[in-house]
C-alpha cells in the first residue's frame, strides 16, 4: 500500500509527511521542539498538558500538536509571542498546584517541569499555589510515590496499563481532586504492582522515584567491620555514561570497575559472570526438561523479578513451568558469601554485597523468598539502581569519565558474550541456547551462527525456531511485559486442549527492551535509545574472546572447585529458588 | 535463616448469595454495552454503596481490572465506596443556596452530628453529605432528608430535624425489644 504524503508547512519550512502524522511529530522532523510534558515517544498522545499547541492559519483554534493530524496545506506556526504567552500561562497553573520543593526532590537538575520552568523564565508564583495533601506511598521499597507532585499528565498511567498491563495505578476521582493512585486507599505493595519502575522511567517530575539507598551504601563503605563487595549488572555499562553526558550505548565497563574500587569496595564483580552461572544452570534445566522430559515445558526463564512478580500474581499456573535458577544478582550473591568467602578464608558475616541495577524490582528481589538468604546471611544487602550509582559517583568526587580503565576481581569477575547479553531482551534466550547448543551437540555454534538473530530487536514478541542439528526448538521471546499474555496464552490453550506445546522456551522480560530499558535506568528512554543500548552490548558481546558461557574459565573454577556439576545438589541447595502464587489483592 | 515476609492472604470473595446475586447481575448485563455501570448501579442500589470484595468479585468475573472499576466509580459521585447510613441528609451546595447560607446549614449539622461532611456517624445512623444543586433553587436554602426534600431550611432547625430521627428510631427500637 502506498500511503499518502501531505504537504504543509510549519514556521514557512515546507514539510512531506506521511497521512496521520501528528504536527508534533512532524516538527521534530524539521529541528522544531514543541513542549510538552505529557507526550512520551513510548505513549500514545493524550493532550492532558496543553502545552503543544500551536496556530493553524485561518483557523481560530489553537489545536494540540500531539494530538493533531497534519493535514494538506496546513500552514502551522509553532512559536510566537502569543503562543509563548499562553504556554507560560500553562505552566504557571502547573505551577500552581504543584509543591515548591526542587531542592529537596527527587527529580531535581533532572526534571522536566522544572527545565520548561526555567526555559520560560518563571521568576514568581503568579498564581496562589493550592497543593492537596497527600502522603507519600514507600511501601514497595522500590519506588516512591508523592502524589502532590503529580502533574496528571497521565504517562505512568498509560504506561502501567497500557504497555505493561498491570494496572497498579489508575486516574482516581476528577477535577482539582483528580489524582493518580492505586484504586481505592490502598497502598502500592498491596497492588497490583510489580515494581517494574516504568512509571518512574516516564514520570515527567519527581512524582515517582526511586527509593533512594545511596546513603546506606555510604554507611557501609564506612564501616570498618563490613569487607564491602560489589557487582554490575550487564545494561548498566552501556547506559550509565547517560547520566554524565556520552551518547546512549558507550561502554563503561572498566570506568566502572575503575570507580567501584575508588569508592572503596574490596572486591569488584561483575553480574555477567554470574550470568554465565545462571545459563550453566538454566540451560542445563532446559535440557534436562526438554531431552530428558524431566519437568515441564516450556521452560520459562525467571531472572527478570519484575516478571516473577507478575507471574505468581497474575499466571500461578505456569509455575512449574518457570526455571528455579536464580537471577544474575543473587547467584552473585550467595557465591561471594560462600565460595568466594571460602577462598579469600573470610568469615561471610562480614562480607557486604551491594549490587548496581539497572531495575527498581530488584530491591525487592533481595527479600522475595527464603532462598534469597542461601548462604546463611541475606546473600545481596542491597541494590541500587544505575541512576542512584550516578549519584554516588558524583558524592564522591570521582572525575569518572577520566578514570584509568580497570578489571574486575577474580574469582567471579570474568565473563563471556553471552553474559553481558542478559542486558537485552532475547539475550538470556541467545546465551541459554548458545550453551545448550553445546550440550546437545558436544559442539559450539560457528561464526555468524553464534548471534541468534531471530530473537533480538524491539518485536514485542519474537518467535524462532532453532535448528541443533535436526531437533527443532521452538522458543518465544517477550518484553513490555503487557506482551507475555499473549504468549502464555497460546501455550494455555495448547495445553488444555491437549495439543503439542506451541514453544519450549521462553524468555520474558518485564521492561520494554529488556534490561537496558529498565525502570532504573538514566531518565530519557526511547526505542532509540534502547537501540543504541542494544548496540552497546551487542558490540560488547563481539569483543568478548569467549562467547559462550560454558568456556568462561572462571565459571569452569567455580564448577569444579566449588559447586561440582550445574544441577548438583549443592548448585540446587545454593543457585535455585522457589515460587508461590501471591493475590494481586491483599485489601 | 528466614527473613523473608510471608505473601500476603487474598482479599476474600464476597458470601455465596451475595456472589450469586453478582452472576444473576452480569448475566442480565452481559451482551449490553456499557455494562459495568449498569451493574455498579444496581450494586449500589441493593447494598447502598459498592463493597470493595463485590467490585474486585465483578472485576474478576468481567475479566477486567480492578482499577478500571474504580476510575468509573470515583469518577462517579453518585457511586458510594463506604457504607452509608441509615439517614441520609444532603445538604444543596448549588449557587442559589450558596448564597441563602447553606454552609451554615452544613456547619450546625456537622456541630450536631460531630462528623465533617462527607462522612458517617460512628454507629452508622447519618450520613451527611453536599451536593451541587438539586434543581429546587427556589426553594433554596435547600436539603434532602432521607429522599424528603426540604426548603427555605434555617441553622435553627437542624436540632429538631435530628432528634425527630433519634425519636422515630428509639421508639421503632423500643418496639422491636418489645
Amino acid at each position: 500500500m502506498i500511503q499518502e504524503i501531505i504537504n504543509a508547512t510549519i514556521n514557512g519550512i515546507p514539510i512531506k509527511v506521511p497521512a496521520g502524522t501528528s504536527i508534533l511529530q512532524a516538527a521534530q522532523g524539521v529541528q522544531v521542539k514543541i513542549p510538552t510534558l505529557c507526550k512520551h515517544k513510548d505513549l500514545l498522545p493524550t493532550a492532558a498538558c496543553g502545552l503543544c499547541i500551536v496556530n493553524i492559519a485561518g483557523s481560530p483554534k489553537k489545536p494540540r500538536a500531539c494530538c493533531t493530524p497534519i493535514e494538506e496545506g496546513m500552514e502551522i506556526t509553532t512559536h510566537d509571542s502569543d503562543l509563548t504567552d499562553i504556554r507560560r500561562s500553562t505552566l504557571e497553573l502547573i505551577l500552581s498546584n504543584h509543591p515548591n520543593e526542587c531542592l529537596t526532590c527527587g527529580r531535581n537538575g533532572n526534571c522536566e517541569l522544572q527545565s520548561l520552568a526555567g526555559d520560560f523564565g518563571l521568576r514568581q508564583d503568579l498564581i496562589p499555589r493550592y497543593v492537596r495533601e497527600l502522603p507519600c506511598d514507600d511501601s514497595t521499597g522500590s519506588i516512591i510515590l508523592d502524589f502532590r507532585k503529580c502533574i496528571k499528565c497521565g504517562r505512568c498511567v498509560q504506561v502501567c496499563q497500557d504497555v505493561q498491563n498491570v494496572w497498579a495505578l489508575s486516574f482516581l476521582e476528577r477535577g482539582i481532586n483528580n489524582r493518580m493512585a492505586p484504586a481505592g486507599d490502598i497502598l502500592l505493595n498491596e497492588s497490583p504492582c510489580i515494581r517494574c519502575g516504568q512509571c518512574s522511567a516516564h514520570c515527567p517530575t519527581g512524582a515517582i522515584v526511586e527509593s533512594d539507598e545511596v546513603t546506606t551504601v555510604w554507611d557501609a563503605l564506612h564501616d570498618e567491620n563490613k569487607y564491602c563487595t560489589v557487582q554490575v549488572a550487564p545494561s548498566v555499562r552501556v547506559a550509565l555514561g547517560e547520566a554524565f553526558g556520552l551518547p546512549p550505548g558507550t561502554n563503561l565497563t572498566k570506568k566502572i570497575y575503575a570507580a567501584l574500587r575508588r569508592l572503596g569496595f574490596k572486591a569488584v564483580f561483575d553480574t555477567n559472570f554470574s550470568a554465565d552461572l545462571t545459563i550453566m544452570e538454566e540451560a542445563s534445566e532446559f535440557i534436562e526438561r526438554f531431552v530428558h522430559g524431566k519437568g515441564e515445558i516450556p521452560l520459562i526463564t525467571s531472572c527478570c523479578p519484575a516478571w516473577v512478580d507478575y507471574m505468581e500474581k497474575r499466571f500461578s499456573d505456569f509455575i512449574p513451568n518457570f526455571s528455579t535458577a536464580k537471577s544474575p544478582q543473587q547467584m552473585m550473591g550467595v557465591m561471594t558469601k560462600t565460595y568466594y568467602a571460602e577462598k579469600v578464608n573470610m568469615d561471610p558475616a562480614k562480607i557486604y554485597q551491594v549490587s548496581i541495577m539497572p531495575c527498581t524490582a530488584k530491591k525487592y528481589e533481595l527479600e522475595r523468598t527464603d532462598e534469597m538468604y542461601a548462604s546463611g546471611y541475606k546473600d545481596v544487602d542491597v541494590a541500587l539502581t544505575t541512576r542512584e550509582f550516578a549519584r554516588l559517583i558524583k558524592q564522591s568526587g570521582i572525575d569518572f569519565l577520566n578514570l584509568p580503565d580497570e578489571e574486575a576481581d577474580s574469582i567471579l569477575g570474568e565473563y563471556s558474550g553471552a553474559g553481558t547479553i542478559f542486558g537485552y531482551t532475547g539475550g538470556v534466550m541467545e546465551a541459554a541456547l548458545r550453551t545448550a547448543y553445546f550440550k546437545v551437540t558436544g559442539k559450539n555454534l560457528q561464526q555468524e551462527a553464534i548471534d541468534i538473530q531471530p530473537v533480538r530487536g524491539l518485536e514485542g514478541v519474537k518467535e524462532a525456531e532453532i535448528d541443533v542439528e535436526g531437533t527443532k526448538v521452538r522458543v518465544a521471546v517477550a518484553h513490555a511485559i503487557g506482551n507475555v499474555e499473549k504468549v502464555l496464552n497460546k501455550v494455555r490453550a495448547a495445553r488444555d486442549s491437549g495439543e503439542e506445546t506451541p514453544y519450549h522456551f521462553i524468555e520474558v522480560m518485564a521492561c520494554p527492551g529488556g534490561c537496558i530499558g529498565g525502570g532504573g535506568q538514566p531518565y530519557g528512554i526511547d526505542n532509540e535509545v534502547r537501540m543504541a543500548r542494544i548496540r552497546g552490548l551487542e558490540a560488547d558481546d563481539r569483543d568478548c574472546k569467549l562467547r559462550f558461557s560454558h568456556e568462561n574459565p572462571e565459571i569452569q573454577a567455580a564448577y569444579k572447585d566449588f559447586l561440582g556439576e550445574p544441577l548438583s545438589e549443592k548448585a540446587e541447595a545454593l543457585l535455585h529458588t522457589k515460587y508461590v502464587a501471591r493475590p494481586s489483592y491483599s485489601k | 535463616m528466614n527473613m523473608s515476609a510471608a505473601p500476603p492472604v487474598a482479599l476474600q470473595e464476597p458470601e455465596p448469595d451475595v456472589l450469586e446475586e453478582i452472576q444473576h447481575l452480569l448475566d442480565k448485563w452481559k451482551d449490553k454495552e456499557g455494562n459495568l455501570i449498569m451493574i455498579l448501579h444496581e450494586i449500589q442500589n441493593k447494598y447502598g454503596f459498592v463493597p470493595r470484595d463485590v467490585a474486585l468479585a465483578v472485576a474478576k468475573r468481567l475479566e477486567i481490572r480492578l482499577a478500571q472499576i474504580y476510575e468509573v466509580l470515583t469518577f462517579y459521585h453518585y457511586f458510594k465506596l463506604v457504607a452509608p447510613g441509615k439517614h441520609n441528609i444532603t445538604v444543596c451546595n448549588g449557587t442559589a443556596c450558596y448564597l441563602k447560607g447553606c454552609a451554615q446549614l452544613i456547619q450546625k449539622l456537622e456541630t450536631i452530628l460531630g462528623i465533617p461532611e462527607g462522612q458517617t456517624t460512628k454507629d452508622q445512623m447519618f450520613h451527611l453529605e453536599t451536593v451541587r444543586c438539586i434543581g429546587c433553587c427556589g426553594m433554596s436554602p435547600a436539603m434532602v432528608v432521607d429522599g424528603r426534600t426540604l426548603g427555605k431550611v434555617k441553622p435553627d432547625d437542624m436540632k429538631a430535624l435530628v432528634d425527630d430521627i433519634k425519636t422515630i428510631e428509639k421508639a421503632s427500637g423500643e418496639e422491636r425489644d418489645n
